[in-house]
């Protein structure tokens, strides 16, 4: 019974985002506040249709519901509940509900913190959410209901991919699909605008937070994803290249340029064509990233589900939404009025260069995603495009950026002359020479090119992002310094750094890796890296699900004892496969890792990866912190302020913007 | 000029789209051979069954024939089997096979205890051979012609319709030619 | 492709036939040839110095494993990248240069076994993409500040006043 009851739970949310894709907008075109004053209690009550849809397929997978499909497929009677929790979108269907779902809670939120906005720009925003949330719904009940009943029920399920039978994997999906949705909502707010006519710079206020919120969950969930294939796939990898990954680093980099190109927009009232475009094509990338993984069209290693009709509904929905997006967009914006000027050396400038870099980056990724496909469309045959491709293009673009993320804070709006420039920065420059030739220094054994770049660019980053940081503070004394700055300025800073820290963490893990690839049995001892790795003994350990062959090594540095780890090789009893659990030792500096290979067929030595990697923990470190820095700019006051103030005037407000825009 | 500009974007996408509505007909996974039209790779194996004579590249020329790499570890490659018994009665086409990285005795009893289609079997226990002729999995089967170049690739098992609407219209005429 | 075997080594797990009928080959691409791996070849290759060691490195590095189908050669522990890595190191040892080894592989695999596509009629636009674009880019900056550095209009103003006003309000 539950199964049907999320599925008409799934139909009755389908028709209140009808209803909330429909009425509204007629309304902010009618100028009718009761029509608009739907949008608000249908986004409420698609957001209870689709929990409760949402909880029934989670209720089917906790009470082991084998006469469901999906649940069939992807559960036992064996998996533990977190995993029974998180199974729910171990495959194409559910993650599908998990995605609309999401994107219900985000115009539940848009519904609920947009009291201070205009009512006609809130019909118009719910709108294209409820448009948006329809074409998914309608994707789910038509190619993957994950309701479907088996008949006769299955004895037992045939277990959730024991891949994503792991912590971090329950995790990265719904932290990145927050962020992937989350895009949804400044490009909701670019839609209504151009719907309206009216790009402002209220509109890009509107839009900054939402948009710092999706780029933070997309922050996390990649560094999710980055560090769960370092642990869990056992080569000790972190970044593949992979057409999924590429999906998901496509909408981060659009993201990124777009919160930096709104700030300008928001500031000075420039580059509203431009940041209008952004809005639009980060969401597009979004689900093309979708489109992607899920059609087939591009084989990748995390592609769980393709099915060719699910692409062609996909690619239909896709035409739809961005389609129209950007005949809208070609249309409305034949006439802006182009306002406004700007200066060769201004923050302005900076910023649109910074745009420049990660939008040719995100376009040089999809084009390395996609050329295959063309060339194989064209029938020139099969190419691949690989990490050696993306490494030599993407890196010479992030170096140029890198100097701009630190200097250009310390730009001023408008104009700035060479001379004051010198004057505000020297004193940082200096800093920054002196900290980087003793880094160097006490590097100069070993340092390659690469990691004086890396070294470069990181020291960079750090010491002016600080400077810029110390700027801000010296304008009042004491505490009062500290308050004085903005919570958006802390972010902003503490964002860089954290750029900074992954890119340490990228440079030293990737210059100066050891590893031995070798076969080891109890009794044996391998030196890395000054780490003597013992080989103790094996034993088997029983999980509630799985068999696993568990190694003890006890690893040594200079006679002493550091630590024992324990890798593992397990057998899950369900799907028969064998999967390697990676120990690892983390430590500020460095991780010790070792994975064990397939049991030996005769004799008693393993296969066994022994990984030094320094500084690795650095790239995901840099990512939460990066996260951190979004969190702190959108709990700036600066919003909160000016959306009370304007609930004051809420009421005047609508009256006029309701008259001012009659079409 | 104005208008042309902003309008951009939308061609762009809307090429794309023609272009992912052309990838889905694509199958991500099929890799030509970049052997077609050229002669067949060399080829100096153990005969499976007789395995003081050999297999050789000299054996492949002057008729029309499928060469069909195959392992009795391959489960797919069982299904096949009965395809290729049948093909093999139809007296149309020559197979010969190449047993790809196995064990000769199991190999040796499969053929007996499931009939042997194989006009001659060489026995590649090292893999070299595939590596050789491009192989990246069993079964795959390559057409040569008469001169023995390679005219045609079926990548997985040969179901009885892909012999009927494909491969034996294309022996037919190369064996015409 | 479906019902298309790898290697020995990926069967010595059979499966079931209804596990494999609902997950289909990519759950086989996922699971054996990414971590079901016989790692470490049986002898390591015997490089003769520290360079060749380098050479075989970046070479498996950018070669595509085929059978896995989004890992490279060095990478991937399928029993056709064992034996292709094994080709490789026979091929250096026979004392070919990499640009001769990766001219063999792509003779037999096809440009689909290099991750780096090489410069030809079909890939200029893919390399040269970024360029252009970035140029386009900067020119498109150029051009802006040519023409929009100094002509203050009537929009500027208001705009400054509307944001001192809010600046105020704040």
């Amino acid at each position: 019974m539950t199964p049907e009851i999320g599925h008409f739970a799934l139909v009755m949310a389908l028709c209140l985002a009808l209803i909330q894709a429909i009425l509204p907008l007629w309304g902010s075109e009618r100028g009718s506040l009761s029509l608009m004053a739907v949008a608000r209690p249908a986004a409420y009550g698609q957001f209870v249709f689709l929990t409760i849809s949402y909880l029934a397929l989670t209720w089917a997978f906790v009470n082991h519901d084998f006469s469901v499909l999906y649940v069939a497929n992807n559960s036992n009677s064996a998996l533990p509940l977190m995993y029974l929790i998180s199974g729910v979108w171990g495959s194409h269907e559910g993650s599908m509900l998990l995605w609309v779902f999401i994107m219900g809670g985000w115009t539940m939120m848009v519904a609920l913190f947009s009291h201070s906005l205009p009512e006609t720009t809130v019909a118009r925003v719910l709108s294209v959410l409820g448009m948006l949330s329809v074409g998914l719904i309608l994707f789910i009940l038509f190619t993957s209901n994950p309701f479907e009943r088996l008949i006769p029920a299955a004895v037992d399920g045939a277990d959730l991919n024991p891949l994503l039978q792991d912590p971090g994997m329950a995790f990265h999906p719904p932290v990145l699909y927050m962020g992937y949705v989350g895009l949804s909502v400044p490009f909701a707010f670019a839609i209504a605008a151009l719907i309206g006519g009216r790009l402002d710079s209220a509109w890009a206020r509107w839009s900054r937070p939402w948009t710092i919120t999706a780029w933070m969950f997309l922050t996390l969930g990649i560094t999710l994803g980055s560090w769960w294939a370092y642990y869990e796939l056992g080569w000790g990898g972190w970044w593949f290249w992979d057409p999924v990954e590429n999906a998901s680093f496509m909408p981060w980099l659009t993201g990124t340029a777009l919160i930096h190109s709104l700030a300008v927009t928001e500031k000075r009232g420039l580059f509203r064509g431009w940041t209008v475009l952004l809005a639009i094509i980060a969401f597009s990338l979004s689900l093309l990233g979708t489109f992607l993984v899920r059609s087939g069209v591009l084989t990748s290693v995390h592609a769980f589900a393709t099915d060719p009709t699910r692409g062609l509904f996909i690619l239909a929905f896709l035409g739809i939404v961005i389609g129209g997006s950007l005949i809208l967009y070609a249309w409305r914006m034949q006439t802006l009025r182009a306002v406004g000027e700007f200066k060769p050396l201004s923050r302005e400038t900076l910023l649109l260069l910074n745009n420049v870099l990660l939008v040719t980056a995100a376009a040089s990724i999809l084009i390395g995603t996609i050329y295959p496909l063309i060339i194989d469309a064209l029938g020139k045959g099969k190419i691949s495009v690989g990490p050696p491709y993306f490494n030599s293009i993407f890196i010479p673009l992030m170096i140029p950026l890198f100097l701009l993320v630190g200097i250009g804070p310390l730009v001023r709006w408008r104009e700035e002359s060479a001379g004051k420039l010198w004057r505000d920065t020297h004193n940082i420059l200096i800093a920054f020479i002196i900290v980087f030739a003793a880094s160097a220094f006490l590097l100069m054994r070993s340092a390659s090119i690469t990691v004086l770049i890396g070294l470069f660019a990181a020291i960079w980053m750090v010491v002016f992002s600080l400077g810029y940081l110390g700027k801000r503070l010296s304008n009042r004394r004491g505490l009062a310094a500290f308050k004085g700055v903005s919570a958006s300025v802390y972010g902003m800073v503490i964002a860089h750094i954290g750029l900074a820290v992954t890119v340490i963490g990228v440079t030293f893990s990737s210059a100066y890796s050891l590893d031995h690839d070798i076969r080891m049995g109890p009794g044996d001892e391998k030196e890395l890296a000054g780490f003597v790795f013992r080989f103790e003994s094996i034993s088997q350990r029983e999980g509630p699900n799985y068999v696993a062959n568990v190694a003890l090594f006890r690893v040594m540095k200079e006679g002493k004892t550091l630590v024992t780890m324990t890798p593992e090789k397990r057998i899950y009893n369900v799907r028969r496969n064998m999967m390697t659990e990676a120990a690892i030792d983390t430590k500020l500096t460095r991780d010790l890792y070792i994975s064990l290979g397939n049991p030996p067929e005769e004799g008693d030595k393993w296969a066994v990866r022994l990984y030094y990697k320094p500084f690795i923990s650095w790239i995901w470190g840099g990512g939460v912190i990066m996260a951190l820095g979004g969190l702190l700019s959108v709990l700036d006051r600066r919003y909160r302020v000016a959306a009370r103030k304007r609930a004051g005037m809420k009421t005047a407000h609508n009256v006029k913007s309701i008259s001012v825009n009659p079409a | 000029m104005k208008r042309v500009i902003f309008a951009l974007p939308l061609f762009l996408f809307l090429a794309l789209v023609v272009l992912f509505m052309v990838g889905l007909e694509h199958d991500p996974r099929l890799i030509p051979s970049p052997f077609i039209g050229k002669p067949a790779p060399p080829l100096s194996l153990p005969r499976l069954i007789k395995d003081d004579q050999m297999l050789s590249r000299d054996d492949l020329i002057g008729e029309v024939m499928l060469v069909n790499f195959w392992a009795t570890w391959c489960p797919t490659c069982k299904g096949e089997h009965a395809v290729l018994m049948e093909i093999a009665d139809t007296n149309e086409v020559a197979i010969y096979g190449i047993d790809y990285k196995d064990d000769q005795i199991a190999a040796t009893a499969w053929l007996e205890r499931l009939g042997n289609p194989y006009r001659a079997v060489g026995f590649d226990k090292e893999g070299n051979a595939a590596i050789d002729w491009g192989v990246y999995g069993t079964p795959e089967t390559f057409v040569l012609d008469k001169d023995g170049i390679i005219r045609y690739k079926h990548v997985g098992a040969i179901s009885w319709q892909d012999w009927k609407e494909t491969l034996e219209p294309l022996v037919k005429q190369l064996q015409e030619e | 492709m479906a019902g298309l075997e790898r290697d020995p080594g990926a069967l010595g797990q059979t499966i079931t036939g209804r596990m494999k009928q609902i997950t289909g080959i990519l759950f086989i691409f996922l699971v054996f040839f990414l971590n079901a791996f016989v790692y470490a070849e049986d002898q390591r290759f015997p490089f003769k110095d520290p360079e060749q060691a380098e050479q075989f490195r970046k070479l498996t590095k950018e070669l595509r494993c085929l059978v896995c189908q989004n890992q490279s050669l060095a990478d991937s522990d399928a029993p056709l990248a064992h034996d292709l890595r094994k080709k490789v190191f026979l091929m250096m040892k026979e004392g070919k240069t990499s640009d001769e080894i990766i001219q063999e592989l792509v003779a037999r695999y096809g440009e689909f076994v290099l991750y780096r596509p090489r410069l030809s009629k079909q890939t200029w636009l893919l390399w040269f993409a970024p360029v252009i674009v970035f140029i386009i880019g900067v020119f498109v900056i150029t051009y802006l500040v040519r023409r929009r550095s100094g002509t203050s209009d009537i929009g500027e103003r208001e705009l400054e006043t509307a944001h001192k006003l809010l600046e105020e309000e704040e």
